[in-house]
């Protein structure tokens, strides 16, 4: 039997080009790819007219495998590559794709200031706590007291908090999930997609290969159970009381902004703007 | 050198930095991605104005480091794109540069130069990123580097740094400096029909056989923005003809190869200068940007005392015009190197040179400009010190 | 800088009438513009070669302004103004400052009430400020009257030229006030040189004859 005949999913892998992946065995990064794929899939578009973008990390391998136009970029500065494409091709859907490290250390300016242009360009931040790719450093988001190999005493750096961040920063799409509540993460991401203007599905993931064996979860499973003990969908986490809130983090979708202008669309109004008052000038 | 007057276009009165956004518009350019910096904002500003008028994008980005990324991603989409900056947003460009010379990428920098190393002299003029130009960004590649020394030169130059880009699918770098930017002059616009515009070329083949990277006979590959059914991949990691990463040592080296000698196999399309006095020369000067037109003048001055001196005046810095250098050389009893930095061009004429003949260098490095009795002294003691 | 015995400093012997112009005074007199409206009259209009540079940076905002015109027939290499043929200076801060720069025998223009220091040198002085309020109700065009004078003492550049590029650069409601700016300075260099104003105070009766322009 032919591979591209199991799943629709298989269209949009480069099967024979790129297979195996680099991801370890557990790893959650292939889990988000699918949950991409799927929504890309449901929204029936056109592979042609979607570029995907990504800096230097586990998660920013995935553009490789993927048969869209792709851009394996430097290390957080997806964005404003994807930038330079969106403003060009405004009719283009441009998806980055980047984990915590590339989105909120290296390339945290260049994040914050995509959220307040307001571009739409879908950002998917893939957060496992921690810097894979070079062997299991501390990131902008790993807990306080867990353990890295470059926290071998327990983490002190107090940590990101992406929604809050992209929120604060302009976002008008803003959600979280994690990689157990896949189905619902496929459908963030589709409707992260759907929306015209910055957005950003943060979707927590596992890394039982370095994050989880010097956290005490190994297994993948277990990191898979975490996730579903301690993502609290939105409305329950509202009404939560603070004490139990401590160590859990909401999902679901926390921001849905319509009412901001979009980037380019501002950009290409004043441009046809000028435009026909320079032609009216001339007449 | 033709006279102005004799090439038909319309004359304009126009800075330096001035002439570069009409040039690159003239080239075709319709991406401008920038951060504010002295001495370069001019271009900016012009890019601001102009571009939206004529369906082009001109975006402010947060920093040099994503300017640099946005017009990489404007080339790659399928538009002539540019930035210009100066000696500190040089410095952070070079990461996304090297990206560009790795993944070939057509997309041209502005590097209008200032005193440094660091915020160094913001408002003074210096040559001193020439090395940085060459070497800049880590990893071997060779970089196509282009230097007007007039108003005029600013505006064809910065065409021949488009068409070069777009010819051989490399970003290229033009060094101007304080005074070239600010500087006004009348100079010619040619008329439409009269500039040479090179584009990248599309693909030959349908998306099933296309390589981004594939080693043709003239070593210059297909380039297809994205969007146009071909869906590749770009990569900064070393990769294949394909586009994907590989780490094989045969491809590695492949890969690196091309990369120098797509430039190198061209480099008589690539390298322009200008020679003067040299046919009866018994010495020389060898200068670019402002240096130049000081060194002009003290060729002017040293032959009107009876000293046989003649100049050569270089458009393009790298690759560097070695055998024309190396056979001066040989012709002459001595050179002189002038330039606005502690000596850095002056290196490469040494290699060149081999021996053959004396080298000196006649550099200014406080942020004015060299004056022409400066290197006139150095053409003098020349002759008379052994 | 070391001359050498023989050649003028930067080879200028040998650069066949090269003309240096130096025009200074405060940010916001319009100095830098004049010498564009200047360059731009003489390299496009006249067909000669002229070359505009400035000073720049955060020290020509407010305080001194200043900006060099240099002009030849010939290609002109050396950009920049060293030795100066022409300095007009509108304050007695740039009067200080570049005096010393004026070769021998070069011609030094002031502002005749923001002067107050005498140059211990031979120098024209008009109140070019206070005529073009008086004559123009305003002084924003101080900078063209100027521009009238030096052409019409120097005769660098043709009245021609200057008005067209004045015409050109500026919008249209700007152009009678620019074009009578430029004939007050023609006039008042006219005024000047029949009066032989040089090196001393304004002759009162010279003042009754700048009244009737």
């Amino acid at each position: 039997m032919k591979l591209e005949t199991i799943s629709p999913v298989h269209d949009y892998l480069r099967i024979h080009k790129k297979f195996p992946t680099v991801w370890c065995s557990g790893c959650g990064i292939g889990s988000v790819m699918h949950a991409i794929i799927r929504a890309i899939h449901e929204l029936e578009i056109n592979k042609n007219s979607v570029a995907l973008v990504s800096g230097i990390g586990c998660s920013s391998r995935m553009p490789i495998y993927l048969d869209f136009n792709t851009l394996h970029t430097t290390h957080g500065r997806a964005l404003p590559f994807a930038t330079g494409i969106k403003m060009v091709r405004p009719d283009m859907k441009v998806i980055v794709v980047s984990g915590d490290g590339d989105a909120l250390a290296i390339g945290g300016n260049h994040f914050i200031h995509a959220c307040r242009r307001n571009i739409d360009i879908s950002l998917i931040l893939i957060n496992n706590y921690i810097y894979g790719m070079t062997g299991g450093q501390v990131s902008p988001t790993t807990p306080l007291e867990s353990y890295a190999h470059t926290a071998p005493y327990g983490n002190i750096d107090p940590s990101f908090d992406a929604v809050k961040l992209a929120t604060a920063a302009g976002a008008t799409y803003v959600a979280r999930g994690t990689n157990y509540h896949i189905v619902q993460t496929s459908k963030l991401i589709k409707k992260s997609l759907e929306h015209k203007g910055f957005s950003m599905v943060e979707v927590i993931s596992q890394c039982p290969v370095l994050y989880g064996r010097l956290n005490n979860m190994k297994l993948p499973t277990t990191m898979l159970e975490w996730q579903r003990d301690h993502g609290v969908n939105i409305k329950a986490w509202d009404k939560l009381p603070e004490e139990k809130r401590a160590g859990k983090f909401p999902i679901g979708e926390f921001l849905d902004d319509t009412s901001r202008p979009e980037y380019t669309d501002s950009y290409y109004k004043m441009s046809k703007e000028v435009r026909e008052e320079a032609a009216n000038g001339e007449e | 050198m033709p006279n102005k007057n004799e090439i038909k276009g319309t004359p304009a009165f126009i800075q330096g930095n001035e002439a570069v956004v009409e040039a690159a518009l003239a080239a075709g350019c319709s991406f401008f991605g920038g951060y504010p910096i002295t001495p370069s904002s001019e271009i900016a500003e012009g890019c601001a104005e102009k571009l939206p008028l004529v369906g082009g994008v001109y975006i402010q980005l947060e920093d040099e480091i994503a300017s640099m990324a946005s017009i990489i991603g404007a080339s790659l989409a399928g538009a002539k794109s540019m930035t210009a900056t100066s000696g500190p947003g040089f410095s952070l460009m070079q990461e996304n540069l090297g990206f560009a010379y790795i993944a070939e990428v057509p997309c041209v920098i502005i590097n209008v130069m200032r005193g440094g190393p660091s915020t160094g002299l913001p408002t003074k003029l210096s040559q001193s990123d020439v090395m940085q130009a060459r070497f800049g960004t880590h990893g071997d590649y060779t970089p196509i580097v282009i230097a007007p020394s007039n108003v005029q030169e600013v505006y064809d130059l910065t065409i021949h740094a488009f068409n070069c880009s777009e010819m051989f699918n490399t970003p290229v770098v033009v060094l101007l400096d304080e005074l070239l930017g600010h500087m006004r002059e009348k100079i010619i616009i040619p008329d439409e029909q009269d500039i040479y515009i090179q584009n990248r070329r599309y693909p030959s083949v349908p998306p099933e056989f296309y390589k981004p990277h594939d080693i043709t006979p003239d070593l210059v590959s297909e380039f297809v923005a994205y969007g146009e059914g071909y869906r590749h991949n770009i990569t900064g990691l070393t990769h294949d003809e394909q586009g994907f990463p590989t780490s094989k040592p045969a491809e590695v080296q492949k890969m690196l190869k091309k990369l120098r000698r797509k430039i190198h196999a061209h480099r008589k399309e690539i390298i322009q200068y200008d020679e003067d006095f040299m046919d009866d020369a018994l010495y020389a000067v060898i200068s670019y940007g402002s240096s130049a037109r000081a060194a002009m003048s003290a060729v002017r001055m040293a032959r009107a005392r009876g000293i046989r001196v003649g100049l050569l005046k270089l458009k393009t810095l790298w690759p560097f015009p070695g055998k024309r250098v190396h056979q001066i050389a040989s012709e002459v009893k001595g050179i002189v190197v002038a330039e606005m930095n502690m000596g850095q061009m002056i290196r490469e004429v040494d290699r060149y040179a081999m021996g053959q003949c004396k080298v000196k260098g006649a550099l200014r490095y406080d942020g004015l400009v060299i004056e022409p009795d400066e290197i006139y002294e150095k053409i003098v003691e020349l002759r008379t010190k052994k | 800088m070391a001359r050498n015995n023989g050649v003028t400093r930067n080879g200028k012997a040998f650069l066949e009438d090269r003309y240096e112009i130096r025009l200074s005074g405060s940010g916001g007199q319009g100095m830098i513009t004049a010498g564009v409206i200047l360059a731009e009259a003489i390299s496009v209009g006249d067909n000669k070669n002229a070359v505009h540079t400035q000073s720049y940076g955060p020290e020509a905002r407010g305080g001194m302004a200043r900006c060099d015109v240099v002009v030849s027939s010939n290609e002109i290499y050396f950009p920049e103004a060293t030795e100066l043929d022409l300095l007009l200076a509108l304050t007695q801060e740039s009067v200080d400052a570049y005096t010393h720069l004026l070769k021998p025998g070069g011609v030094l223009i002031v502002d005749s009430d923001f002067v107050k220091h005498k140059p211990d040198r031979e120098y024209i002085e008009v109140p070019f400020v206070e005529t073009t309020r008086e004559k123009l109700g305003a002084t924003i065009a101080t900078n063209v009257v100027c521009l009238g004078f030096i052409a019409q003492h120097t005769k660098i550049v043709t009245k021609k030229s200057l008005e067209s590029v004045l015409v050109e650069r500026f919008p249209t409601k700007f152009e009678a006030s620019n074009l009578k700016a430029i004939k007050l300075g023609y006039d008042l260099a006219k005024l000047i040189a029949t009066n032989g104003n040089i090196s001393g105070q304004l002759e009162e009766s010279l003042e009754t004859e700048i009244d009737r322009l």
